[in-house]
């Protein structure tokens, strides 16, 4: 479905993605997991269209998207999740999941439902500004916002990131239900643990390369993994 | 009572003919971080454009002012393409430094064309030099045309930014350009349309204020556009609402001044508070205490 390869991308004379492929299947959750700086968000900015890569091609169902415009990529079914949320803070929760579904012609109520029904908090706080919500409650509006653009494939970057363990696993049964409804997911994740646990398939990045790929359930018991990522 | 009344009406035709070049000003940093000089020079234009559809079209007042929005906008929407797009990646204070360059080309260009002697505006149909008398205070029928427009145009605006689609996009591409386009928001399209949206305001300020005071020349852009600036400051550079109550403070003092006799120092006390809101509060009225992004 999703199908990067060889991408490097730059940072002035920093080479901070070191031509790596992977691949995302129809249905899949796959998981990119590593430690800080190893180059995790730079690679889903360069899937969503936020970063030009230097070189390299990302094909979404066949077609090469490589040099489009993140709206573009929108229109085909990419919805990016960025870090840190990015909910519009002036704005209320309902104009934030408007603007989701900004590229169709009118806002479906559908969809609205469909998202209020996965995030009941959302509905009751949907007059109330986005920047006064509390970080589970943003998380929770920055996925509604992503669905309300129908994707085809849902780029998750670090959900888990500040939220009280609780709201953790809160957070990624809600993205294995939007999964078992037919989304499939790229998710980057600094939490190798809860990561591994729902994904499908995983790569492990290091400074820019993929150092290790495989089954999810399989690499959490191999013992690179276990020493490097998850505290074993 | 009568006095204050009277100086209270013309304080709110010239503070709604600052708020709608106020308005552009505000928008424009509110989506780009650009403080765009040139946007005094739009509203001149506007003010020729109407002057031309009055005196060589023999068109209406208000005909002038569609005109005049229509022919802003196209020229709004150019300046930001040739002129500001190209710098988009490149330092603030480059594109700030075009902007001004683009200010005094505009100028200069229209000089060269029409001169620099001031002309008056075409004779206006009686009714609007109409005037009357409520209990001692004389409202001229212009100056209920400027306030009747402005308001119109304000509240049109409002509607906009507020219920619209692109209103939507205007405000999130102000909030979070990144996010923005992770909406699928494009943000040329967004931007293109704000100058669209404030130089058609300034155009129509600029046969507003033809009418108002009669007369027009190619550098009449520099000083209202400066005192629109610093109503957009004022009330917090960014904001909608700030540059409106800043528009009717600066109308309001400018008013009070020549009112007290001291119309010498009308241009002098709007940079006095220009100043004195820099000193106490930088970010303007409304404006909030951002935290520098890391």
């Amino acid at each position: 479905m999703l199908e990067v390869k060889d991408l490097n991308v730059h940072f002035g004379v920093i080479h901070a993605i070191k031509g790596i492929s992977f691949e995302v299947n129809e249905g899949e959750i796959v998981c990119l997991i590593g430690a800080n700086g190893a180059g995790k968000t730079t690679t889903l900015r360069s899937v969503s269209g936020l970063k030009k890569p230097t070189s390299g091609t990302i094909t979404l169902e066949g077609a090469d998207i490589t040099s489009t415009t993140p709206q573009n990529r929108v229109s085909r079914g990419l919805s990016q999740v960025p870090e840190g949320r990015r909910v519009f803070p002036e704005m209320t929760v309902q104009e934030n999941l408007d603007l989701g579904a900004f590229q169709h012609r009118r806002i479906s109520q559908e969809d609205l439902d469909e998202v209020f029904g996965r995030f009941p908090i959302l509905a009751e706080r949907r007059r109330q500004l986005a920047g006064t919500l509390s970080g589970g409650e943003q998380q929770m509006l920055a996925m509604g916002r992503a669905l309300m653009a129908r994707p085809k494939v849902l780029l998750l970057d670090e959900p888990s990131m500040g939220l009280a363990p609780l709201l953790v696993q809160e957070i990624f049964d809600i993205i294995v239900r939007i999964n078992e409804a037919g989304t499939t997911v790229l998710l980057v994740e600094q939490n190798a643990n809860i990561a591994l646990q729902i994904a499908t398939r995983a790569y492990v990045m290091e400074t820019g390369s993929i150092v290790l790929a495989g089954d999810a359930k399989e690499l959490a018991q191999t013992d690179e993994v276990k020493r490097a990522y998850l505290g074993g | 009572m009568t006095e204050f009344l009277q100086q209270a009406i013309n304080a709110l035709s010239l503070g709604s003919i600052y708020a709608l070049i106020a308005l552009g000003y505000t928008m424009v940093y509110g989506i780009i971080k650009l403080i765009n000089f040139a946007h005094g020079e739009i509203y001149m234009i506007g003010a020729f454009v109407g002057y031309w559809t009055m005196s060589v079209f023999h068109l209406g007042v208000f005909e002038a002012i569609l005109a005049a929005m229509i022919v802003c906008t196209v020229l709004g929407v150019l300046i930001e393409r040739v002129a500001y797009r190209p710098l988009r990646r490149s330092t603030r204070l480059a594109s700030l430094i075009t902007a001004i360059g683009m200010s005094l080309l505009l100028q200069y260009t229209m000089m060269y064309f029409v001169g620099a002697d001031p002309r008056a505006y075409p004779a206006l149909p009686d009714y609007m030099n109409a005037s009357f008398s409520l209990g001692g205070v004389v409202v001229k029928s212009q100056q209920l045309v400027i306030i009747g427009i402005s308001v119109l145009l304000m509240i049109l605006l409002q509607f906009v930014v507020k219920t619209t689609k692109m209103g939507k996009a205007m405000r999130a591409v102000s909030q979070d350009p990144e996010a923005a386009q992770l909406m699928g928001i494009s943000v040329d399209r967004t931007i293109s349309f704000t100058f669209a949206i404030g130089s058609a305001l300034a155009g129509a300020a600029g046969v507003l204020v033809g009418i108002y005071y009669n007369s027009i020349n190619p550098l009449m852009g520099i000083m209202p556009g400066l005192k629109a600036f610093v109503a957009a400051v004022f009330g917090g550079i960014g904001i909608i609402p700030g540059a409106l109550i800043g528009a009717f403070v600066i109308g309001g003092a400018e008013t009070a001044v020549s009112a007290l006799g001291y119309s010498l120092f009308r241009d002098g006390v709007v940079f006095a508070i220009l100043i004195a809101i820099l000193i106490v509060k930088p970010t303007g009225l409304l404006g909030k205490n951002v935290r520098e992004k890391v």
